[in-house]
């Protein structure tokens, strides 16, 4: 049994079909790297597991346990459930414990100090605990960011999907913000991660899926995905994605 | 090293060579504007003048002498005719157009032609606004002063003043409860507005028809409903209220509707991303409104809410109709005993002193958020 099994599912807003029969498995331990040009379906799949947007057809497992259509606690599910944004969504107007906090105290009801003590051991953990009482609008992106992942970690989430987090900052901040999720893959965080960095999936990733108009186009390890790819949009992506030195 | 340039590069250099900027030869003086400013000032400094004088009349009429009238005289003169200075000015600087001319000197003549236009065009505005000060007061002074006594009797006014001033307080009070009532009634209704998922639908279509109608109907035709309609139901409880609690519930109707309607746009102002976020780590509807959305709303929404508050108070002498004693009401009475109308221009100096501080209040906060916008915060 698979950690995480998406089977056969599809979304579409109005006309627009994101995401067409798609099938995928995440084992436990494992970080999966989603690839794929934009409108492939990356995001649209990350918040269809935490429950952000429902699905039309299909369903998905978590530990056999199915997590999608009505009835579902989707407030339970997304504590175990983390996810980052590309935009790092945090909340302007509380400072960075406050913003690690929030959920802890108010959903997973934990004393303040217990809750405090916590993020300040995250916060500590990521370099940050010199910024635990500045708003995030005096931070830099790579930092809000670093915040933003600590936030999810806060909940203790058993999976965290990370959506395009890096493609908001700026080029030298990129590094500060993979060095986390190295961390945490190292530590054998489940992860599945939406991503235009190939080079850093090429090194974290124990699979890559190619998505292409809302399916798995091509899915493999990293070596046979970057190295050899065996389908002819795969090459084309990863073609043009050397052209433009981004590899 | 020319030639070969351009042998290098034949198409911009020719380009360069041929063309020329135009932006004018050596310019000469704005004589017609000068002339307009030369005549407003005339016109303005003679009308100022026979005003002066008549006013300085009507008060000694009335028995109004001494030192501080010949002062007062003078300093008004020398306002009249400090239209003057830009003017002077203006002529100066006409001068250097012509002795920079003269020297060809094309950059010097230009400056002083743009400052000799400023100068004038500095004259003809305080020309304007002048004429419109003397147009005001010769209204005042006009029938024999009688204008200025309707409206502005100082004697009456000194008289009733504790009188209006002591109504005035019942507008104090029903604004400052009907403000407390209406935070609550206007939030209570905005989260009717956002009830989530199909079992919310009939409340958010209640609150939407509520809003829709109390913002469509008079608050002064409210106020008289309330005030003459609820006695007259016999309802236990309803009907045995006083007349200021009648005008608490109508205003606490209209402005509710209003501030509905502004506390929506607050948490709507709210990105979607910020709900998504908080959604994300578990929190529910109400603790993601609650926590993240009203919070950020609130801050956005402080200028409109003061902004209706003043309108509310300003709506407090309304409540005459179902006849609460208040300082409108109060200066009505002074101007039927008296014939004079004095007393209410009372009220309207007190409405302006507690109006104008909260909305230069507001417009700083605006101008500050604005700032702050600009430098790319939150």
């Amino acid at each position: 049994m698979s950690f995480i099994e998406i089977r056969d599912i599809s979304k579409s807003y109005g006309d627009l079909t994101v995401i067409q029969r798609l099938s995928m498995t995440v084992e436990e331990h494992q970080v999966v790297c989603l690839i794929g040009p934009s409108g492939s379906g990356k995001s649209t799949l990350l918040r269809c597991i935490n429950g952000l947007e429902p699905i039309d057809s299909g369903e998905i497992l978590v530990h056999g346990e199915r997590i999608t259509g009505p009835g579902v606690d989707v407030n339970s599910l997304r504590r175990d459930i983390g996810i980052v944004f590309q935009g790092y969504n945090l909340f302007p107007h509380m400072t960075v414990l406050d913003n690690v906090t929030l959920a802890p105290i108010r959903v997973l009801k934990q004393r303040r100090d217990e809750a405090e003590g916590r993020a300040m051991a995250l916060l500590e953990r990521f370099g940050l605990a010199q910024k635990a009482r500045e708003y995030p609008d005096r931070m830099s992106g790579g930092q809000q960011q670093r915040v933003a992942i600590v936030r999810a970690l806060a909940m203790d989430p058993m999976v965290l999907l990370l959506d395009e987090i890096t493609s908001a900052l700026d080029p030298e901040l990129v590094s500060e913000v993979l060095g986390i999720v190295r961390e945490l893959a190292h530590d054998g965080m489940t992860m599945l991660l939406a991503t235009h960095e190939m080079g850093f999936a090429n090194e974290v990733a124990s699979k890559v899926c190619f998505l292409c108009d809302g399916a798995v186009y091509e899915e493999g390890p990293p070596a046979q995905i970057f190295g050899d790819p065996q389908r002819e949009r795969t090459r084309a992506f990863l073609r043009s994605i050397r052209e433009a030195k981004r590899i | 090293m020319s030639d070969t340039r351009q042998q290098a590069q034949p198409g911009s250099a020719t380009l360069t060579a041929k063309r020329r900027l135009s932006i004018g030869g050596m310019p000469s003086v704005p004589l017609g504007l000068l002339l307009s400013a030369l005549a407003g000032v005339i016109i303005a400094i003679l009308s100022g003048g026979v005003t002066i004088r008549a006013l300085r009349e009507a008060l000694l009429a009335n028995g109004h002498d001494g030192g501080w009238l010949t002062a007062g005289t003078a300093l008004l003169a020398l306002a009249a005719i400090a239209v003057l200075l830009p003017l002077v000015n203006a002529f100066r600087r006409c001068r250097a157009v012509r002795t920079a001319a003269r020297r060809g000197d094309v950059v010097a003549a230009r400056i002083a032609r743009a400052e000799a236009g400023t100068y004038s065009w500095i004259a003809l505005g305080y020309t304007l606004a002048q004429l419109i000060v003397v147009l005001v007061v010769q209204f005042l002074l006009a029938n024999n002063q009688t204008v200025a006594k309707t409206f502005f009797f100082v004697p009456l006014i000194v008289k009733t003043f504790p009188l209006v001033l002591d109504a005035f307080w019942i507008n104090v009070k029903i604004f400052v409860i009907s403000e407390i009532f209406v935070l609550i009634w206007g939030l209570v209704v905005a989260l009717a507005m956002f009830a989530p998922g199909p079992a919310g639908k009939p409340l958010r279509l209640l609150a939407t028809a509520y809003v829709d109608v109390f913002r469509s109907i008079p608050a002064v035709l409210v106020i008289y409903l309330v005030g003459f309609g609820l006695p007259l139901t016999g309802v236990p409880i309803l009907k045995d209220f006083s007349s200021t609690t009648y005008v608490v519930i109508a205003l606490t109707l209209t402005v509710g509707a209003y501030v509905a309607e502004i506390y929506r746009a607050g948490i709507q102002s709210i990105h979607w991303s910020q709900t998504a976020a908080a959604r994300s780590l578990g929190l529910s509807h109400m603790q993601t409104l609650r926590y993240v959305v009203l919070p950020q709303g609130i801050r956005q929404i402080i200028p409109p809410l003061l902004n209706a508050f003043i309108a509310l108070q300003k709506d407090t002498a309304l409540v005459n109709v179902v006849g609460v004693i208040d300082s409108f009401n109060q200066s009505m009475v002074i101007a039927a005993n008296y014939y004079n109308l004095s007393a209410a221009t009372t009220v309207a100096l007190l409405f302006i002193v507690i109006s104008v501080p909260q909305t230069r209040f507001v417009e700083r906060m605006a101008k500050r958020d604005r700032a702050r916008m600009r430098a790319g915060g939150a």
